[in-house]
């Protein structure tokens, strides 16, 4: 089990920051994502491994300011 | 009014600094707002003149139109309060020198427009600068829907956020949503520099 912007969600085994993105259908492309609390880049979303029972944030930019 | 804590809390925002970067609908109502709350000193960041269709909800008036946008802020900023110190910088922010202006800022308003310069910006000012907290906002667009307006704390970002916000070039950009919003990252960053109230 993993926490998803306070979801619940199935723990996956070697999933990346990317796989997490792409199952919770979040298409935006720029979102910050934090796991445990430190700041993933998003040049390392691919390459980032997710582990169990981690705490994951996402947030996503919208345009206007 | 509580004149003693008043006397504490103006003492110590006037010790205070604060980046904004662009001042547009938000970072214009954000930086007044913290002008008139007493902060010591705005670093404000923005490469854009005053233009007419600003005016529905940036802190600009008819007269500014054609101006600095930096320019015409400080000079709004000392109609109000002429102690506030104004540090204003007339450029774009570039990526990979997006902290620069800020490093010696208490507290960093994100109030950029377009969402990749955003994510660019928060990205790079919190691996930069770790200890310094960043007020961010992120769905600005529309009317209404105030109820859904959320404040998310990922460790020093502080996000004022609507996730079911369009993208304002979908949408309408409205004073009373976009000043409210604005308001709400001036009203974390005295959380932030004061404690919480209590």
């Amino acid at each position: 089990m993993i926490i998803v912007n306070s979801n619940n969600i199935d723990f996956v085994e070697n999933e990346t920051v990317s796989g997490l993105l792409k199952r919770m259908k979040y298409v935006f492309p720029n979102v910050v994502v934090k796991i445990n609390g430190r700041l993933v880049k998003r040049t390392d979303f691919a390459d980032t491994i997710i582990p169990d029972k981690s705490e994951v944030s996402v947030i996503h930019m919208i345009s206007g300011g | 009014m509580n004149t003693q804590k008043f006397e504490k809390i103006k003492m110590k925002l006037q010790k205070s600094s604060v980046g904004i970067a662009g001042i547009g609908g938000l970072g214009s109502n954000v930086a007044v707002s913290l002008a008139r709350a007493g902060i010591g000193r705005l670093v404000i960041v923005d490469f854009d003149n005053v233009e007419e269709n600003n005016l529905n909800r940036q802190y600009y008036f008819r007269d500014q139109i054609g101006m600095i946008k930096v320019q015409a802020l400080k000079e709004t900023i000392h109609r109000i309060d002429e102690s506030v110190k104004v540090d204003i910088l007339n450029h774009r922010l570039i990526k990979n020198n997006m902290n620069k202006p800020f490093r010696n800022v208490d507290v960093i308003i994100e109030a950029l427009d377009n969402a990749d310069i955003k994510t660019m910006f928060i990205e790079e000012v919190m691996q930069k600068l770790p200890n310094v907290p960043i007020v961010g906002c992120s769905g600005v667009a529309g009317y209404g829907h105030s109820d859904r307006i959320t404040t998310k704390k990922l460790g020093k970002l502080y996000m004022v956020y609507d996730e079911k916000a369009k993208d304002c070039n979908d949408d309408v950009l409205m004073a009373p949503r976009v000043i409210l919003m604005a308001n709400w990252q001036a009203n974390i960053v005295l959380d932030i520099l004061l404690g919480e109230d209590n």
